[in-house]
Formats: C-alpha cells, structure tokens, sequence
C-alpha cells in the first residue's frame, strides 16, 4: 500500500490529485459523472467581483496536443458564487475546496478574498494575477514583481486561510516574482497559467480567436511547464503546486519530482471528463511500479 | 452524457463534402437535438456532431467536411471504434403544443432534423420540412424526410433544385411552431420572418462539450448560457437579435 497523501499548507490532501481553476467549474458537471470526492481538492471556476461574460466567441481553438482558450473570466460574481453555486458544490464536493480568485485592481482581489474567508468549505484561496484573456488587470498583476507582490499582501490582510499565489508563464524571469510573493507572505505558489498563443484561420486569414489571443495549454506545453516548476521550486520555501499539460500518473509524479507538493490537472477534463478520477486510481500503481513507497519522498527529487 | 466506444458500420459520402456515419454500441439516450462529441486520433479537442437519427442501438450522424477534423473522420473505415461522449446538451421540445410543426435546415443543419422529424410523425404531427442548400449537388435527405410523411420544400441558393432562394423564400403558410437548425444568418432571418413560436438550434466552437469550460456561451434573455449545456436548442424568445 504506498501512501499518496500530502499536506497543501496545513490541510491534508489524500492525494495531490487537483483539477484545475476554468476546466472543472464548480465540480458538479462532473459530480454527475463520478464521485468527485476521490480527487485531493479541486480548484473551482476563477470569481471576480462583478458578473462577467468574459470574451466574445468564438474563444476556443484546437492546437497540435492542445487548446487555446480566451473564455475571459466569465462567473457569475462573488455574490453569487457564495449564494448559489457553493451551495450547490457543498451536496456533492465533502472537502476542503480550493477557492480561484482573479480581479481588476488591488481592491477587487480583497474585497472578494474578504467573502471567501468567511466560506466554511473554502480551504485555499488560489489567487490569479495570472489570466491572459483578461484586459486591465489578470496577468498585468503577474507580470511584474512589485504588483504581484502588493496583491498577495492585500489579500493576506483579509484572510486566515492559506493564500496560494497563481503565476504567468509569460515574463523573462517567473522566479522573482515567486520569491515576491513569499516575501509578501504567499502560503503557497501555483504555476503555471497558460501560454499566450494564437491560431491563424487560413481560409479567412483571420485569427481563429475573436480576442485574436488567448491562453494555450494542454499536454505541449508539460515541459515548459515542468522547467518553471523546477526552477520555482528551487528558489522557494512555500510548497509548490505544479500545472501545465498533466494527463497522466506519470506527469504528476514527474511534476513532484520537479519540486511540486501538489498537482493540477487543466485541460485534460475538458477531453477526457474522467479524467481527474482516472489520474488519482492510476497513481498508487504508477508509484509501485516505480519503487516509490511515499508520494512525499520524490517532491523535489530532480533538486 | 455517456462516454462509449462505439463502432462504425457505415462512412459513406451522401452529396457534395457531406458524409453519413453510422455507429453501433452502447450510445445510451440520445434525443433530437442532442449532439455527441466525437474524440479523433491525433486532435486534441472533440469535435460535436449533431445526432442525426437514433433508433436505440445505432446512432447516425451527418457532417459535412469543414476542416481537419471533419475531414479526419471521413477517411475513417468501418470497423473502426471512436471514443464518444454521446447524448450531450438539451434537444428540441416534444411536447410543445402544436399540429403542425414547420422543420427548417440549411444545410448541415438539416441533420438534427430528421430524427426531430421523425418523432414529431410519430407524435401524430403533420410535418413540413424546408430544406435549404446551396446547390442541388449538395441536396441530401430529401427523399428520407417525404418518406417519414413530412410535405418537403426544396430551396438552394443558385436555383439548380426546388425554390430559387433561401429558406425564407420557400416558407409554407398555415404551420403553427418552428424548428429551425442551419447558419446564424439563416437563424436570424427566419426569427425576422416568422410569427409563430418556434426553437433554434446554434452552433459555437467548443471545448468540452459538457459545460466545464465556458468556451461556448451565448448571451440571452436570462444570462449567459452554454450552448452545450442549456442549448443547442433555445426558444426565439431567449435570442437577443
């Protein structure tokens, strides 16, 4: 019997299994299909302050072994993330859930962080200075270590839960601005949120994209996602969630050993919506077959 | 929604880039207006195909070849198995009063139609269908829809079959709900035209094809929506045109 569980900033995972933020929504689409409750925690549809829409379409296209998607943030508002759908989430999801938080100005991420700490089922507030498909805000608060850094802070002012900070792959150096955010007291750091690309119609010769840009993820991007798990880890003292292009077993004991102490699992539910589940029964013989009697041995063993 | 590893018995070209495939094994329910979402060797996303006929055991779907997908499955042989999430979204309504329902495709969107049609005869409804085309060497399904019993009108675009025109040059009077599936233009242009009450079936880029990723919504009268969810199919008083 190996053991898969992990500790995430105090609160124990029973595995490092987590769906990530925009590919699982409030979990209940998939509740209907499996048991939601096998995976470690999932991390559930990005909130803002206001009710949004997001981007106009069409905002998703297909790439070689990926996607790119520029949904643009759209959730019904914190007020109504708290009213309706946690409520919903609370009958199917018995776990501590991990709350993925984006916003437009430094007022925005703690007004709704605010809320959030009041909410009994939230475990984790994953904070998005992040998204590429937003304007005016998302990945600008990301991009720069001095914002990142701001907002961690405000956030921590508002909040007893642990505060995992979500980063952008798209800066020249993702590791000062992890290490700002631990400065500013960031629990945790999770990376990494999707690539800005785009897609060319070559009928129309026209962006595929109505926003002509937007995030790309899937398995093509797992070493580049890999490589910033490694190098953040290695500069932090927080625990590290890694993310980017995860399919199988095999990508999270590979992202652990490149310093991760929990896994997302992103565009992969979108085409295969077992996939969460087919992960976390996989793991513990994927790690027999490796000699590997404890996840918590190989976190960070690639150092 | 099922996830099923279906079997193709039949990939055969039916008019001008437009191919049936038929395919056995376990679907689970599909209804009119439902789509599946298709898993093809090589791509990444799915691809949604509207249901076009299913008696319980073999599922039958009509696409026409747009791009790399569409033009991957057609080179597929029977024999071959597909991973499919069948019975996706939220079809046409049945039980909407009604004598006699008007069925209104353009094109690839002819297909949902016919297993719509199908039921609605079965319903004892007297059915009409409009079925628009660009050319009459891209006409498929005629003879399927006057055999279930429907009165078919035939319209395409250069004249060379039926009404020379569009869909909205061939509408017969007297029918009292619609059921429309084809291009966004054509949607629209029928809701310009028609009074009765009637639904629409839309199309969008998707992502997941079961409502986790947002890719696909709309905006309508009562909030966004996703067309993969609460659509395909929506009444005309939710469409904001």
């Amino acid at each position: 019997m190996v053991n898969t569980k992990v500790d995430l900033c105090g609160i124990a995972l029973d595995n490092p299994v987590i769906p990530a933020s925009g590919t699982f929504g409030f979990g209940y689409e998939f509740a209907e299909l499996y048991d939601i409750n096998c995976l470690g925690t999932f991390s559930f549809k990005g909130t803002t302050r206001e009710a949004r829409f997001g981007n106009p379409t069409p905002r998703i296209a297909e790439c070689t072994a990926g996607m790119i998607n520029a949904v643009g943030l759209q959730n019904p508002g914190i007020e109504r993330v708290i009213s309706e759908e946690l409520p919903k989430l609370k009958k199917v999801f018995h776990k501590p859930v991990m709350a993925n938080v984006s916003g437009f100005s430094v007022e925005d991420y703690a007004y709704t962080c605010g809320l959030l700490d009041r909410e009994e089922q939230v475990g984790w507030l994953e904070v998005n200075v992040s998204c590429p498909n937003v304007h005016g805000g998302g990945m600008s608060f990301g991009t720069e270590p001095r914002a990142a850094a701001e907002v961690t802070r405000a956030v921590k002012a508002v909040t007893h839960k642990p505060v995992i900070i979500k980063l952008s792959p798209n800066v020249t150096d993702i590791v000062s601005i992890a290490r700002a955010c631990e400065d500013a007291g960031a629990d945790g750091i999770s990376l990494i949120n999707t690539l800005l690309g785009m897609r060319i119609d070559l009928k129309r010769g026209r962006p595929v994209i109505a926003n002509t840009m937007g995030g790309f993820s899937g398995p093509a991007i797992f070493p580049v996602a890999l490589r910033m798990v490694y190098q953040v880890s290695k500069a932090v003292s927080v625990p590290v969630i890694g993310m980017g292009g995860v399919s199988c077993a095999e990508d999270v004991i590979e992202m652990m050993m490149a310093g991760a102490r929990a896994v997302e699992v992103g565009a992969a539910n979108l085409v295969d919506p077992f996939a969460g589940k087919r992960i976390v029964e996989s793991l513990p013989a994927a790690m027999e077959k490796l000699g590997i009697e404890n996840i918590n041995d190989i976190i960070g063993k690639a150092h | 929604m099922k996830e099923a590893s279906l079997t193709i018995t039949e990939n055969s070209r039916l008019a001008a880039s437009v191919y049936r495939m038929r395919l056995a094994g376990g679907a689970g329910d599909n209804l009119p207006g439902q789509f599946v979402n298709v898993r093809l060797p090589g791509l990444f996303l799915r691809r949604p195909i509207s249901v076009c006929d299913f008696d319980g055991e073999t599922l039958t779907l009509i696409y026409k070849t747009v791009g790399r997908g569409t033009e991957l499955m057609a080179g597929l042989e029977p024999g071959a198995e597909l991973d499919v999430l069948c019975g996706l979204g939220h079809g046409y309504d049945l039980d909407a009063p009604c004598a006699k329902p008007l069925l209104i495709g353009g094109g690839v969107g002819v297909p949902p139609l016919y297993y719509l049609a199908k039921e609605l005869v079965k319903n004892g409804k007297a059915v009409s269908a409009v079925l628009g085309f660009n050319t009459a060497d891209e006409v498929f399904y005629e003879e399927e829809f006057r055999s279930l019993g429907c009165a078919v009108t035939l319209a395409t675009a250069d004249g060379s079959r039926g009404v020379r025109g569009f869909v909205t040059d061939a509408l017969p009077n007297g029918c009292d709900r619609f059921y429309a599936c084809g291009p966004l233009p054509m949607l629209k242009a029928l809701c310009g035209k028609l009074t009765i009450p009637g639904q629409l079936s839309l199309e969008e880029r998707m992502g997941c094809g079961f409502g986790a990723c947002m890719g696909c919504s709309v905006e309508t009268a009562h909030g966004a929506k996703r067309v993969c969810r609460e659509g395909p199919v929506f009444d005309r008083e939710e469409l904001l045109w």
